[in-house]
């Protein structure tokens, strides 16, 4: 983690970042390191697991980890959103080993992790899972509904669903983000999103025959 | 022509473990025997268009070959950042299949109508767009888009040609009425019979084509010769989609061109397709009309 701290000084020209600075930061390396299946050599094997960056704002973490893990080079963290970079403020999956999908605008990744599920499903492919990372405010894009109601009826259970919950979403969510998806049919764990042990054991607590969601609760972003 | 698509895509499922279907609803009981035999690649996901989009996506980055099927105004329109985003920027294909092509629905109203689809299409780069002018081309087509990764719109319609005049796949112009001068006019899918009709004694040249995207620029040269050319084109969405591509094909030559199709304009109405045909000039009547003023006759 120390690392990674200085890899987004390098992402962001910054030194006083820290680790909790970025909501994501925890969240994603837990995903690298403990639980997805894939690495730079299987990053295109159709067995591998899927991680979907859907809230694509704010991805300096998630070249940290990428870089940490080798998918890209360190040297490419410096010049960030410049014309001759491959990375932008929003990745473009045609531009980063390792992205699954190109994000930005909000509300897209969810939907088309379910649609990465049901392709994998219709191969065979039994094997992999699929997940996406969402923010709570992201969570105001309607799309992202159509999926949750769609996923819980059909029993998408390869699809897991990160939401970090850094309680910017405007209006907020009454009686909790994850009733949203267990009304739905979703298995549900909320935990500190700062506590690699719990962010593990939240994302492996999928059950046979529904789709899961882990809500990793963190700092709020306007302050308490 | 609806029919003639779902009786291809259904031979296509059965052929071709690769191609997936992604349906929000519309036209799902003409599709329910192939969703039982194939439960994984017919994928009805409910009223939800973003959705169905977004999975096409999904199924494509995963290797399959999704047909997306719904009707004009949700698929493109609604779903529009969904076609844009999760199909195209991600570098993935999908055969988008509409139905209710401009105002085939015209007795439902305005927010059945679409007449802006191709134009929002083609404000994307490198797709194909095919508009069978008649049933029997919409197989052909259909297979030819289910073979590739590419992207393509196919604008399925109740109006229709008396016959299929071109049931094969390279989208070439085909010259269906010749003659001996300059002047052209190009009909795009379904219109054909109207400007048949309304070009009758004009002595003007005939030429068809059911793939408006790419435009076949090399045979429109080969028809607009001489030293000042006419080109009309009739299409049966918003009039002017293709001005700019026959604009350009011609720039090395003063040339004239009328860009005839569906008004801009919110019409208000319902009743018939042929009362829709007829207010925006695009029946026999009105392209004669316009075509004779165009011509100089």
């Amino acid at each position: 983690m120390t690392v990674l701290t200085a890899d987004l000084a390098r992402l962001t020209g910054d030194e006083k970042h820290s680790p909790s600075a970025y909501s994501t930061l925890d969240v994603l390396w837990v995903l690298y390191d403990r639980v997805l299946r894939i690495s730079p050599e299987t990053r295109d094997d159709p067995e591998r697991d899927y991680f979907l960056l859907s809230k694509g704002h704010g991805p300096a973490a998630f070249y940290a980890v990428l870089a940490e893990k080798g998918f890209v080079p360190a040297d490419w963290l410096d010049g960030m959103g410049r014309w001759d970079s491959p990375l932008g403020h929003h990745p473009d999956r045609l531009l980063v080993p390792g992205v699954e999908i190109s994000s930005g605008s909000l509300g897209h990744g969810l939907p088309l992790g379910a649609g990465v599920a049901l392709g994998l499903r219709a191969q065979g492919l039994l094997k992999p899972r699929v997940y996406v990372l969402v923010g709570d405010a992201e969570l105001d894009e309607g799309s992202n509904h159509e999926a949750i109601a769609y996923a819980g009826a059909v029993g998408l259970d390869s699809l897991t669903v990160i939401v970090v919950d850094n309680q910017s979403a405007t209006h907020g969510w009454s009686d909790g983000i994850a009733s949203r998806f267990t009304v739905n049919g979703w298995s549900a764990v909320t935990a500190w999103g700062r506590d690699h042990d719990q962010i593990e054991a939240g994302l492996r607590q999928h059950r046979p025959g529904r789709p899961h969601v882990f809500v990793a609760v963190t700092e709020p972003k306007w302050g308490a | 022509m609806r029919e003639a698509f779902v009786n291809a895509t259904i031979n296509l499922l059965d052929e071709d473990p690769r191609v997936a279907l992604v349906l929000a609803d519309i036209s799902a009981d003409a599709f329910a025997e192939a969703a039982r035999t194939h439960r994984d690649r017919v994928l009805n996901v409910g009223i939800r268009e973003q959705l169905m989009v977004s999975v096409a996506g999904g199924l494509a980055l995963t290797g399959l070959r999704p047909i997306v099927h719904s009707y004009a105004p949700f698929v493109v329109e609604r779903a529009w950042e969904q076609v844009k985003l999760d199909v195209d920027h991600q570098g993935v294909g999908a055969v988008v299949a509409t139905i209710g092509a401009s105002y085939d629905a015209s007795a439902s109203g305005r927010t059945h109508l679409s007449p802006g689809d191709v134009a929002l299409i083609d404000t994307l780069d490198g797709w194909t767009v095919r508009v069978p002018g008649h049933a029997d081309e919409v197989g052909p087509l259909l297979r030819a888009a289910a073979g590739d990764d590419s992207r393509v719109y196919l604008r399925l319609s109740t109006q229709t040609n008396a016959r299929a005049v071109a049931t094969g796949t390279d989208g070439r112009l085909t010259v269906v009425r010749p003659a001996g001068g300059d002047e052209v006019v190009v009909a795009v899918g379904p219109t054909l019979d109207a400007v048949l009709a309304a070009t009758e004694g004009l002595d003007v040249t005939v030429a068809y084509t059911h793939t408006p995207r790419p435009f076949d620029v090399t045979g429109l040269r080969s028809l607009a010769t001489g030293p000042t050319p006419a080109v009309a084109i009739v299409e049966p969405y918003l009039a002017g989609t293709s001005a700019r591509i026959i604009a350009d094909a011609l720039r090395d030559r003063p040339h004239r061109l009328a860009a005839l199709g569906v008004g801009r304009a919110d019409l208000h109405r319902y009743g018939t397709p042929a009362e829709h045909a007829s207010a925006h000039g695009l029946d026999t009547a009105g392209l004669r009309r316009s075509l004779v003023e165009f011509l100089g006759r």
